[in-house]
């Protein structure tokens, strides 16, 4: 069983337009959605949830006001500026403290140093996991919470459950839609992973983020293929990718063109390679076939 | 007045609308400050072309342990939240990477075994585009934690009357960090079923937050019209709406200013500015 994971650095290249045509390329794969913070494959393959889980990241603290001395202790021990002080609203009235759930990284650090064991310290819901069904095979997707973190742990858990249904299913393909940056989400989603296609686009700032997120998967030595989408945009950028993917020894597997049938595509919840034969679709489907190639020999 | 740029959805135009908009305001006088908090993936150097001067270490405080003081208590390993500090019965690791730099075990070591030091986690470089104080920051590569890196970027900035962040996608830690402390937020957007899905994520988000805000949306005449009857029938400002021509992709392309190429959209990007001062004041 292989894992390919489909990043980018900079965001809105086509990342996720690209996997829902392979998506609909390959056989006997899993698809993965480990943008957990701005999912949208689900957009285009509509899945129909199984099953669903909870997702907690870690604990979180929570002042209980009955319990509480208000001596501040809580406030001198966290870093992250989490200790909410409110001043009374009268001359008798005591000074009291929350925790904002923003601003808490879940350290426990006050838990820990309260005298007057006023301070609980629960698993906090960061967000919810799904089992999906959809018309190219099983899907494993999340929600990120409002205003969540712990992005990293739940890509790791969507991993582990996606390569749960690949054994049991006998499947031998995960495709894993990733994130842009080259943060904790992407780093989560990509280490250990067999290929890694970095779609990026003929700019500037594509170019520049395509850099630094090839320097990420040689900094994990994951074997990385690049693909440049709307690529007659500008034609010298281009090339000019190519010439750098070249220097750092990084296959590039082929070019799509710019194509309003893409978005056509998302309009109508389909992928390009489902609903036209030529243009990007066709660019597409030649990227894909290479990949698949790469995929055979890693 | 801080006004941020964010989106949810990545590649909408946050760095074209920010950079303009800076471009835009410093021309007219004021004094203003560009802060790039997409520290994992930071464009707003290509069109700014800044002249740096200072360069910064980021640095979080991680646990060193003298293992000569050490009991081997485990305690600091009890404490530790994210598997950072692993005591074993004659030996402490410690998982630089892991690390949150709360401080815990340091404070819980009773024989003072436990001291922090600085571990590197990427830079901020300050600098000038013209009269435009510019701000970025670079979390190094292969580094898990980006928000430690925004705040320091807040940091630096000098004292203006306009700040201008530019914040990474999404909707999660890094997103918050950028954009908290903002008078105002402009949500850039594109009029596709992808940008009006993490549109309503990022919305959601921005109203966790108590803040005010306003959505651009890019590339107007793709797609379809659903996003502007979300913002209509959810009381959401559209401050401007960039049509989709490919002059502006070119130009992006090359890591040129919009206003400066194009100057017919100079008004455009200017109405985006006096729309956020009409909502504010």
């Amino acid at each position: 069983m292989k894992e390919l994971v489909v990043i980018s650095g900079k965001g809105g290249t086509g990342k996720t337009s690209i996997v829902a045509s392979f998506a609909a390329l390959a056989e006997r794969a899993v698809l993965a959605d480990c943008d957990v913070d701005a999912a949208d494959l689900h957009l285009v393959v509509t899945p129909t949830i199984v099953k669903r889980e909870e997702f907690s990241g870690g604990s979180q603290a929570r002042i209980m006001p009955d319990s509480c001395t208000a001596c501040g202790r809580c406030e001198e021990v966290c870093r992250f500026d989490a200790i909410q002080r409110s001043e009374p609203d009268d001359a008798e009235g005591q000074v009291t403290f929350s925790v904002d759930p923003i601003a808490c990284e879940g350290c426990g650090v006050c838990v820990y140093f309260c005298p007057a064991d006023a301070i609980e310290f629960a698993p906090a819901i960061n967000g919810e996991w799904f089992i999906s069904e959809t018309r190219y095979g099983p899907m494993v997707h999340a929600k990120l919470g409002v205003a969540e973190e712990n992005s990293g742990k739940l890509v790791s858990v969507i991993r582990t459950q996606a390569k749960q249904i690949a054994e049991e299913k006998d499947l031998d393909l995960i495709l894993i839609d990733g994130s842009p940056g080259i943060g904790c989400p992407v780093i989560a989603s990509i280490t250990g992973a067999d290929l890694v296609l970095v779609v990026t686009e003929p700019t500037l700032s594509g170019l520049h983020d395509l850099q630094r997120v090839a320097e990420l998967t040689q900094h994990f030595g994951i074997e990385t293929l690049v693909c440049i989408n709307k690529w007659d945009l500008n034609p010298s950028i281009a090339l000019e990718i190519e010439r750098q993917a070249g220097q750092r020894h990084l296959e590039v597997t082929g070019r799509v063109r710019y194509d309003r049938t893409v978005t056509e595509a998302q309009l109508r919840r389909s992928s390009v390679v489902e609903i036209n034969q030529d243009g990007a679709a066709d660019d597409i489907r030649q990227v894909w076939a290479s990949v698949r190639h790469t995929l055979a020999s890693s | 007045m801080k006004i941020a740029f964010a989106s949810g959805k990545g590649g909408t135009g946050k760095t074209t609308v920010a950079t303009n908009l800076a471009y835009m305001a410093s021309r007219a006088g004021e004094s203003v400050a560009y802060l790039d908090c997409d520290v994992e993936e930071p464009n707003g150097h290509i069109f700014l072309k800044p002249e740096i001067d200072d360069t910064r270490p980021v640095t979080i405080p991680i646990p060193k342990v003298d293992e000569s003081a050490c009991d081997y208590c485990g305690e600091c390993g009890e404490i530790c939240q994210y598997g950072a500090i692993v005591p074993l019965p004659n030996k402490v690791l410690v998982f630089a990477d892991m690390c949150h730099g709360c401080g815990g075990c340091s404070l819980v070591c009773h024989s003072g075994a436990i001291t922090e030091v600085g571990h590197k986690i990427g830079k901020v470089e300050v600098g000038r585009s013209g009269a435009i104080n510019f701000v970025h920051g670079l979390l190094d590569i292969g580094q898990v934690m980006s928000p430690p890196v925004i705040k320091a970027v807040q940091e630096a900035a000098p004292l203006t009357d306009l700040v201008i962040v530019d914040a990474p996608p999404g909707t999660s830690c890094p997103v918050i960090e950028s954009v908290h402390d903002s008078d105002f937020v402009v949500l850039v957007t594109e009029p596709t079923p992808f940008g009006l899905n993490d549109l309503k994520l990022a919305v959601e988000m921005i109203r966790a937050l108590e803040l005010r805000f306003g959505v651009v949306i890019n590339r107007a005449d793709v797609g379809d019209d659903e996003t502007v009857l979300y913002c209509r029938s959810n009381h959401i400002e559209i401050l401007a709406e960039i049509p989709d021509d490919r002059r502006i992709a070119e130009v992006y392309s090359r890591g040129e200013l919009v206003c400066q190429a194009l100057p017919e959209y100079e008004s455009l990007f200017t109405s985006v500015l006096t729309g956020v001062m009409r909502s504010v004041m």
